[in-house]
């Protein structure tokens, strides 16, 4: 999508880089040490199941956790050290809504730009640059009260972005919001990619949501078990998914058998199979499987494979795992009462 | 093609904004915008602004005025209105204030409390403007009650609004200290209530807001004089009661003020405990706040 991939950033160095960063909340270990960086521009996905790490990793970089061990720099500035300095160059929108609902769209944009100290001159007209990116410009006398969940979501990324920050972390930017509210958030978090030039860190659990990114990082128990872009990981799984509707399921599985060496299974009805190359295979196929084929579809692999390729589990498989459960609740015990 | 792709970039000149290092100028702005938010959320909430006026209103009105009866004898003439009246004025704040320190309880169960602590602005910046955001609402609160003095035969002067307005913001000030150092270690709404009552209210009765401060029992004299709240109450009465017109022995029986071992404490002394308390517990909330990661 993006040919600024791994570009460094204007002093050379990476908009985030991590070296063996780790949180141990008493005996349980969220983060395992993770090693990664981003480049300048680049747009990162963080992808797992709920209680992977990927807040409790996010929150470490966010300068909102203390790492049990390990380093890491956001925007040049080291977490545990330069935590103000960190903090002026990111902007954040969290999982959970931060807004002022009694305050206007206007005076939410207003307090935050007052709060990072944004010089006075530039409130106004970066106030309504935002404002307009994210569509919201005639709704900023609104009370933010009587937004809906993915109004107040672009407000929330407008905020973020009032005092310009180098990298803006977005934690499950889309949870909770429908379809077509996803689409536009993505809309805008790529446009604003490529008009501000920002490096946009983002953890997702939706699938379907990671092809946005430039990068991915896969997350499970606590570990990156994968890092690239979508297209090269899911070319790593290699094998594209071909169907076909035949008459005779039966026959079609055992010539697949005989003459390829495949093993196909029936799945809803049709014939489905792996194989690399899916599209160059369909010719090949209806020369001499012998079987008379009535109809053909060829997919390539998606995200959902990658992730059950990496950890041999679907992500929804993964979250009904009682000990990912267990886990979970240990998030949000440390989300509401324990971040302290 | 995507969807991106295909919608077209208007040309928006892009406000590059730079943010200076910290400096004692932004934490003033981070002050004064903490500050301002509670005036607007005060103003937006009409609600709040009457119901936080309806207990001082039924302790004065129908409090005052039926137990009137009850104690023409011992009030030497002087309507129970009028003596409980410098109380309201301190009941007034004292709830609104608590109400304001509230907030902070309100804000983190709601996440805005977030949004400020991850500001690269100090906490004491925040603590501070809610603080003063707090005393300065609860003194338009004060203000309504002292727009009435004249239904309780208090006669107006500049020195009574003045000195009332001073009092009052100062009382204000300490209460809201008091709330923000219980609510920074109190998560729920419901509990930060409970123990504010649980602490306020018998503060309130004991400071002699409701009677005067002399020849009680000896337990409830010794509370009374360890009762913070003692020290704003008394220099309210004795700026209220300066200006009545009554009797040496009704002035002497109702405005008794506070005494140790004989020595009856000067106004401005009192209102010096009240500020140094004020001082302190903003302190502890600040400690505390800071504290917090």
């Amino acid at each position: 999508m993006s040919p600024k991939l791994h570009e460094m950033g204007d002093n050379g160095t990476p908009a985030i880089s991590v070296n063996a960063l780790r949180k141990q909340f008493g005996e349980f270990e969220a983060v395992k040490g993770v090693s990664f960086e981003v480049g300048a521009a680049e747009v990162f996905g963080f992808l797992g199941p709920n209680g992977a790490g990927k807040s409790t990793t996010i929150n470490m970089l966010c300068t909102l956790l203390k790492p049990t061990s390990g380093e890491a720099r956001v925007a040049g500035h080291d977490v545990m050290r330069e935590r103000d300095d960190v903090r002026r160059n990111i902007g954040l929108v969290f999982q959970d809504p931060t807004l002022d609902g009694y305050l206007t769209a206007e005076q939410n944009l207003k307090l935050h730009a007052e709060l990072y100290g944004v010089p006075k001159e530039l409130v106004a007209p970066r106030m309504e640059q935002v404002l307009k990116m994210v569509g919201l410009w005639d709704r900023k006398d609104g009370q933010v009260m009587m937004f809906s969940g993915g109004m107040r979501r672009r407000l929330e990324i407008a905020r973020g972005l009032m005092h310009s920050p180098r990298v803006l972390f977005l934690d499950e930017p889309t949870i909770g919001l429908d379809p077509q509210t996803r689409r536009t958030i993505w809309t805008y978090i790529r446009e604003l990619q490529e008009r501000e030039e920002i490096t946009i860190f983002m953890t997702t659990h939706y699938m379907d949501e990671a092809e946005w990114c430039d990068r991915i990082a896969i997350m499970d128990k606590g570990e990156i078990v994968a890092l690239d872009t979508p297209e090269a990981l899911k070319a790593d799984v290699g094998a594209d998914r071909v169907t076909i509707h035949v008459d005779d399921n039966d026959a079609a599985i055992a010539a697949l058998e005989n003459r390829f060496g495949i093993e196909g299974k029936v799945a809803e009805g049709a014939c489905t199979f792996g194989v690399e190359g899916g599209e160059q295979f369909v010719p090949r196929l209806f020369a001499e499987l012998g079987v008379p084929i009535r109809g053909v579809s060829v997919s390539r692999p998606t995200l959902d494979d990658v992730f059950m390729s990496f950890t041999g589990s679907t992500i929804r498989d993964a979250e009904e795992d009682p000990s990912k459960h267990r886990n979970r609740v240990m998030m949000q015990m440390m989300g509401g009462g324990g971040r302290r | 093609m995507t969807a991106v792709a295909d919608k077209p970039v208007e040309p928006i000149e892009v406000v590059r904004v730079h943010v200076p290092k910290r400096s004692l100028a932004s934490e003033l702005r981070a002050i004064k915008i903490v500050w301002r938010r509670e005036l607007i959320r005060f103003k937006n909430d009409r609600m709040r602004i009457v119901t936080s006026l309806v207990q001082p209103f039924l302790f004065l009105f129908v409090l005052g005025g039926g137990l009137q009866q009850l104690a023409s004898a011992g009030t030497h003439g002087v309507d129970l209105k009028t003596f409980i009246y410098p109380g309201i004025l301190c009941m007034t704040v004292m709830f609104t204030a608590m109400f304001s320190a509230a907030s902070i309880v309100w804000d983190r169960e709601f996440g805005f409390l977030r949004e400020m602590m991850v500001a690269p602005v100090r906490r004491s910046s925040i603590v501070i403007g809610k603080c003063f955001g707090g005393a300065t609402v609860a003194v338009f609160q004060g203000c309504i009650v002292l727009a009435i003095a004249w239904t309780v035969h208090v006669p107006y002067s500049l020195g009574l609004v003045l000195g009332v307005l001073a009092l009052q913001l100062l009382l204000a000030f300490a209460i809201t200290a008091f709330g923000l150092a219980v609510a920074v270690r109190i998560k729920q709404m419901q509990s930060f209530m409970g123990v504010m009552q649980m602490i306020i209210m018998p503060m309130y009765f004991i400071s002699g807001a409701m009677f005067p401060a002399a020849g009680l029992p000896a337990w409830l004299t010794v509370l009374n004089r360890v009762d913070p709240l003692a020290y704003a109450v008394d220099p309210m009465r004795r700026l209220v009661f300066s200006k009545l017109a009554i009797s040496p022995i009704a002035r002497h029986v109702l405005d008794p003020g506070i005494s140790w071992w004989g020595w009856r404490m000067p106004a401005i002394l009192e209102a010096a405990v009240v500020l140094v308390l004020g001082l302190g517990l903003l302190g502890v909330a600040i400690w505390e706040f800071s504290s917090t990661e």
